[in-house]
């Protein structure tokens, strides 16, 4: 048993923690609502007009929508093909199969910036220009590991005697993946899907090596923050942004990521 | 569901010739273990049959077999005549209640029964009716809107049948259907299988590793060993010939002794014991011998005795009138066992019992 002190004491400590770990954060979301053009704290007053000025602004908005589309595309990839490998890791024994299942998780393990060049080079000496494509690859790479761990994830956990259970009551293959193993699978895919498209949404070190001179969202920020200015204010907001975009997304897909009934309970 | 009562064992040659089940020769190895070895039986309609073994003695591997869930190396597998050997499972008109039970999870209890039905094409009114006469059955009325997760182990053993048998298959496969569920479940649901199965007139494969199980429920038995079947018979066949050591041991108590020449085996309740000094019984066997240990089991107990003659035999009396106190006391005490010839059976020379 704990004693009331010592109590008292861990509660205050994971206070200062989590204080030192979000302040910057809600400091940054304060900002996005000053009233003046310089950061400095206290500040003066609220305003929205940074929101206007951000929502106007062309660069930003570019920024956003190839953000949108790099994360969207790397996500509807890397459903594809984890869940594909997935299911040939689960369901068969071939040779080269603990190689494939390395190959997919490598990419988590490496670096970004280990990633980033790689690409780039292969990029530079196959004379692919760099493109939004370029970026769905170099996102898909990481994408597609959180998709294959989520769907391998559910296929250990899901009892392999529901496959043969549908077989047996007269569903063809077609009608039990339909009927049976989809649903199964969903609510595994789609948290690993809300997952997948947060890492890409902001994500810099690779993109910075596999977007040439397009600007994402996180890229945008990177540079105006580095140029400074009087883009900065604006800046919070894309922060703001990117934040919220990518939070949420986790959210969703931590609470389906819950026993929704779906997982074996014995 | 059909509902008129039928006899289970009656011999319907006029509706088809053929048993519900004939395997020939059936072998299917993995790797090097050979689980299913040159295995030959006949299902007649409407029979209650029992596979009964050890694990691993290739009785649910057989039952896969007949489900479709594996292809045999060799040999054939007819359903009502027609040979189904290389026939995916859907394509098969036989239904299997799971160990596990396999309940769809995404699925409500009705769902889950009316399944068979659904990807069937059966109209959405008929399917719902009839899997809500399926849960009445096996009295699961008004649980239709839950998820399997919501029921006891006892009631989803019961969603799994009604799922089987709301699709009327021509036989319906258990495999160890209630091997999850304590005592008491096990021994009402032992009762309330058979007295559907009556109802329905329909052809149970069952698989079990519990003797007492299949000597309740079964019409017939089949014994397994290693893959191979050992004997097939009724439940008095098996029990009181036991064709082989491994049957004799395996359904009862293995009481074997040779004596001159001569194997056989005698069950523990037909054994008489007696204080050593009383005088040997005209027309009755006799051997003396001592009490090596007594086990008391409430309503029985039972005697291991070391023969002066070589080898032991189990001694099984009912707790009539003595304490468990007195039946204690008897350990160590030298004494007479006696039988009668014609309780006692001999053994097959040759098939070694492999346990």
């Amino acid at each position: 048993m704990r004693t009331n002190g010592s109590r008292v004491a861990l509660g205050v400590w994971t206070g200062l923690v989590t204080v030192f770990l979000l302040f910057p954060i809600v400091l940054i979301m304060v900002y996005a609502f000053n009233k003046a053009t310089v950061q400095s704290w206290p500040i003066t007053g609220f305003s929205i007009k940074w929101f206007t000025k951000a929502w106007h602004n062309q660069e930003i908005r570019d920024a956003l929508w190839l953000s949108l589309k790099a994360g969207l595309l790397s996500t509807g990839i890397a459903i594809l093909l984890g869940t594909a490998a997935a299911f040939a890791v689960h369901r068969f024994r071939f040779f080269g199969r603990e190689v494939v299942s390395f190959v997919l998780i490598l990419p988590l393990a490496l670096p970004g910036i280990v990633t980033g060049m790689a690409l780039n080079s292969s990029f530079t000496v196959a004379g692919i220009d760099l493109s939004l494509w370029t970026i769905v690859v170099g996102h898909a790479t990481f994408c597609i590991v959180i998709v294959y761990n989520n769907a391998l994830a559910r296929l250990r956990r899901t009892q392999s005697s529901l496959v043969e259970a549908s077989m047996d009551l007269g569903a063809d293959g077609w009608q039990t993946f339909r009927f049976v193993t989809l649903p199964v699978m969903s609510t595994a895919l789609v948290s690993g899907a809300l997952l997948a498209f947060a890492l890409s949404f902001d994500e810099v070190i690779v993109t910075y090596f596999t977007a040439g001179a397009q600007n994402t969202l996180p890229l945008w920020i990177l540079g105006a923050i580095r140029h400074g200015g009087s883009t900065l204010p604006q800046v919070n907001v894309a922060v703001l942004v990117v934040i919220l975009l990518t939070l949420i997304p986790v959210a969703i897909s931590v609470r389906f990521a819950r026993d929704t009934g779906v997982l074996r309970r014995r | 569901m059909a509902t008129q009562a039928q006899a289970p064992a009656e011999p319907a040659a006029e509706r088809s010739p053929a048993p519900d089940v004939r395997l020939a020769d059936l072998r299917k190895t993995y790797g090097d273990v050979l689980a299913v070895d040159r295995v030959d039986l006949e299902v007649g309609q409407g029979e209650f049959f029992t596979l009964l073994g050890p694990s691993g003695s290739g009785k649910t591997t057989t039952l896969r077999l007949i489900a479709g869930f594996e292809r045999p190396d060799s040999g054939s597998i007819e359903l009502g005549g027609v040979d189904v050997s290389s026939t995916p499972p859907y394509l098969r008109d036989v239904n299997t209640v799971f160990q596990d039970y396999a309940l769809f999870p995404h699925m409500t209890v009705l769902e889950n029964v009316a399944y068979g039905l659904r990807v069937k094409g059966i109209a959405r009114a008929e399917r719902r009716q009839k899997a809500e006469d399926a849960l009445r059955m096996v009295r699961l009325e008004g649980y239709g809107a839950r998820k399997p997760i919501q029921l006891s182990g006892g009631q989803r053993q019961r969603v799994a049948l009604a799922r089987a048998i709301v699709n009327s298959p021509r036989v319906l496969l258990l495999d160890e259907p209630l091997g999850a569920l304590d005592l008491k479940l096990r021994e009402q649901m032992q009762i309330e299988l058979k007295s559907i199965q009556n109802s329905l007139g329909m052809t149970f494969l069952y698989v079990t590793h519990d003797q007492e199980e299949a000597l309740t429920m079964s019409d017939r038995i089949a014994v397994f060993n290693e893959g191979r079947i050992e004997q097939i018979g009724s439940p008095e066949e098996i029990y009181e010939h036991p064709a082989t050591e491994f049957v004799a041991g395996f359904v009862g108590v293995s009481n074997v002794l040779e004596r001159e020449g001569r194997r056989f085996t005698v069950r523990p309740e037909k054994i008489r014991m007696r204080p050593e000094e009383e005088p040997q019984s005209p027309g009755l066997e006799s051997e003396t011998g001592q009490v090596r240990e007594v086990v008391y089991a409430g309503m029985i107990t039972r005697y291991l005795v070391d023969l002066e003659r070589g080898g032991e035999l189990t001694v099984i009396r009912q707790n009539l009138e003595t304490t468990s106190e007195q039946v204690l006391e008897e350990r160590g005490r030298r004494v007479r066992l006696e039988w009668r010839p014609e309780h006692t059976f001999t053994i097959e020379a040759g098939r070694e019992s492999h346990e």
